[in-house]
């Protein structure tokens, strides 16, 4: 074993102080970003939101259930299917200062946006030297593995966290989904926040306090452990957790740490649990090529090269256009099969 | 008793359309000398259509243009040496030589940047319109955009957007003929631009872009109804562009130099000179006005040539906010785990 000493963990940083988390209630992740957004709404006449069908019907995927009536057409604002628009609209907005929240159906559908965030979002802060900024929030799920077929099972997060000038958050629970969403709505740069159509389901203790926030660029190491690291984002951290449960069945002590930033990237973090376990598997929805997982992995080398025992090893969405057949799309997925064989294959190759 | 209108234009007007012309002839030079870099797009003959709507504008409404923005700049009141400076690429260029020539701003003279890709000012133009009216500010957005961007989605997706909502917006399409090389005919199958805003029930017309009255009433008309009555509108501005879409295009490939002669014959800038001496202006007070652009300018180059680089420390200043100097700490140079190679430095003091 080649691991020079002991690793402290990441020093916490100067004002990097835990929340406090109080009373908490138990609600599944779509509640939980709505009560992000209830909250933030009440708190901040700027905030607003917008999206295709986000008022009179709900949201699509009922985000936003109830706010229209809470808060009115002006808060809560439908806008025809017209994404190029709507998101300059909101860089426009954000701008003279307002705080616009804009919810795009599925990520599939910023696509046809990408100029608004890429050339203009991102470029406000330096392009302009500083004299303007763009505090916009843009939520939307990711995400394969309800038949959707492929032009509505994507996930391009390593696209937008590779643009200098964004920021791109990816909560995995509920209780993140609203510190994340709160601290990205108060957040003076434009956040991408990534949710997962398979994560809306998923339930957890939310704190209830409205002063909440997770920090943007703060990973968390959501199951210790010593024989190997398993890193992720969003919804494959939660199949992560399922991976380390399985591995732990067949003794082996899966570490699992969520990025839930991708950039700000909390390299420190990895970098301690990989010095500690020696070993990677890294996991995400997307395609694994030029994506979160190539990144990490290049990242890794660089700062934990004398303490890997192994190759890293990555899962991703396997790399064609999804099909709609359910027993290709399946076998297309990061599922928790692949995960623990790839993390079995990295502790084999190491015995 | 009514109020007495403002006699226009004024040989303030006129000096600022001699300021404009010196300022691009004088980029023009001092790219061919290396001084600027990147694309330098030149508006020599469009200084009424300019100057007429700029005119228009009150201190507290909001402008928005494409990359062709030296000349409203000016008109906007941006200082010609922070212009020219930012065309230098130095530190107290109005962007602080990060924008070059397609991106200058002025916040606090509500000029909102000029932006570079075809159409893509828009829906932002667009939302500063919806912030204006989320703020209850009787104020409205003047969106510069060429003849090339009409036929961009972006375009339709704003005017849908700001005649649903009733923004307060006026998009000046500035048709200078040419999309680059390409010509409104070869490019619109509707070359009545401003026809295309009643797809939406939108309020446009066209004027003559080089007669700086009807530029200025028409502009004055449609921001009174946007900022009165929420009604948004287009201005289609007819007019020309004497030099090439870039200082990289000689701008005869694709019309020819009797046409361009032909344009310049009825030059915009001594329309108004004549108009100012038919209604009593003295020549020796035209002559000082264009007298102090000249010098205005010359001082601009001077102060830009002066003018330091910005320091290389302030490669990434501005990209974020200050407040996330923190979020990044994990990731920058000189951080346990971070790659100098790679810069993730934060605002640093914007």
């Amino acid at each position: 074993m080649s691991a020079p000493g002991p690793v402290a963990a990441p020093a916490p940083l100067a004002g990097e102080a835990e929340v406090p988390v109080g009373e908490t209630q138990r609600m599944n992740y779509r509640e939980a970003l709505r009560l992000a957004m209830r909250e933030e709404l009440a708190r901040d006449e700027r905030v607003f939101l917008m999206g295709e069908e986000v008022g009179v019907f709900n949201g699509s995927y009922k985000v936003s259930d109830g706010l229209l009536d809470e808060f009115g057409p002006d808060r809560v604002r439908d806008t025809p299917i017209s994404e190029e628009g709507f998101v300059g609209a909101a860089v426009g907005a954000a701008l003279l200062g307002e705080r616009p929240i804009v919810e795009i159906m599925t990520l599939n559908f910023l696509l046809v946006a990408m100029d608004q965030v890429v050339n203009h979002a991102a470029k406000v802060g330096a392009m302009f030297g500083g004299k303007v900024r763009c505090p916009l929030v843009i939520r939307t799920p990711n995400g394969a593995g309800n038949q959707l077929t492929a032009q509505h099972s994507q996930s391009f997060d390593g696209w937008f966290a590779g643009t200098p000038g964004l920021k791109v958050v990816a909560p995995a629970t509920p209780a993140d989904a609203k510190g994340l969403l709160k601290a990205s709505i108060r957040d003076d740069d434009p956040v991408l926040l990534i949710e997962n159509l398979s994560a809306y389901k998923e339930k957890g203790e939310v704190p209830l306090d409205p002063e909440y926030l997770v920090p943007l660029g703060l990973a968390n190491v959501t199951r210790e452990g010593t024989d190997i690291s398993l890193v992720a984002h969003g919804f494959a951290a939660v199949r992560a957790l399922e991976a380390a449960e399985q591995l732990a069945e067949a003794g082996i002590s899966a570490e699992v740490v969520d990025l839930r930033s991708l950039r700000p990237l909390d390299v420190e973090t990895v970098a301690a649990s990989v010095k500690k376990t020696n070993r990677a598997v890294l996991v995400e929805e997307g395609w694994p090529s030029f994506g979160v997982t190539a990144e990490l992995a290049a990242r890794i080398q660089h700062v934990c090269f004398d303490y890997l025992d192994a190759p890293v090893e990555r899962v991703g969405m396997a790399e064609v256009p999804l099909p709609y057949a359910k027993n290709l799309e399946n076998a297309a997925l990061p599922n928790v099969e692949r995960v623990v064989a790839a993390a079995r294959s990295v502790i084999d190759g190491t015995r | 008793m009514a109020k007495e209108k403002p006699s226009f234009p004024s040989v303030e007007n006129y000096r600022t359309m001699v300021e404009i012309r010196e300022f691009e002839t004088e980029a023009e030079r001092q790219y061919k000398a290396a001084k600027i870099g990147g694309y330098c797009h030149l508006s020599s003959g469009q200084e009424a259509t300019t100057v007429g709507t700029m005119a228009a504008m009150t201190p507290t409404d909001l402008l928005v243009t494409g990359y062709r923005c030296h000349g409203f700049a000016l008109a906007r009141g941006v200082p010609a040496s922070e212009a020219m400076a930012e065309l230098f690429g130095r530190r107290d260029g109005c962007a602080g030589g990060r924008g070059g020539s397609m991106h200058l701003l002025d916040v606090e003279r509500g000029f909102y940047g000029g932006w570079g890709i075809v159409a893509g000012q828009l829906p932002v133009a667009t939302g500063l319109a919806l912030a204006l009216t989320r703020r209850g500010r009787e104020d409205a957005v003047l969106c510069e955009l060429g003849d090339g961007a009409v036929n961009m989605g972006a375009w339709h997706e704003s005017l849908n957007l700001a005649a649903l909502w009733d923004l307060p917006i006026v998009y000046l399409v500035v048709n200078n003929v040419y999309g680059m090389g390409t010509s409104v005919s070869r490019a619109s199958a509707e070359p009545d631009l401003f026809k295309r805003a009643s797809a939406f029930r939108m309020a446009s017309e066209r004027v003559d872009g080089d007669d700086i009255e009807a530029v200025f009433d028409a502009a004055s008309r449609l921001l009174t109804a946007a900022r009165e009555q929420r009604q948004p509108a287009v201005l289609e501005a007819m007019t020309y562009r004497y030099r090439g879409h870039s200082v990289a295009d000689a701008g005869t490939a694709y019309r020819t130099k009797d046409e361009i002669e032909e344009r310049r014959g009825r030059d915009p800038i001594a329309r108004v000179r004549s108009l100012l001496l038919d209604r009593g202006a003295g020549e020796d007070e035209l002559n000082a006005a264009e007298q102090r652009a000249q010098t205005a300018i010359a001082e601009a180059i001077a102060f830009a040539d002066a003018d330091p680089e910005p320091a290389l420390d302030r490669l990434a200043a501005g990209m974020y906010a200050p407040t996330s100097d923190l979020q990044f700490a994990r990731m920058k140079p000189g951080s346990p785990y971070g790659e100098e190679e790679l810069v993730y430095a934060a605002g640093l003091g914007a």
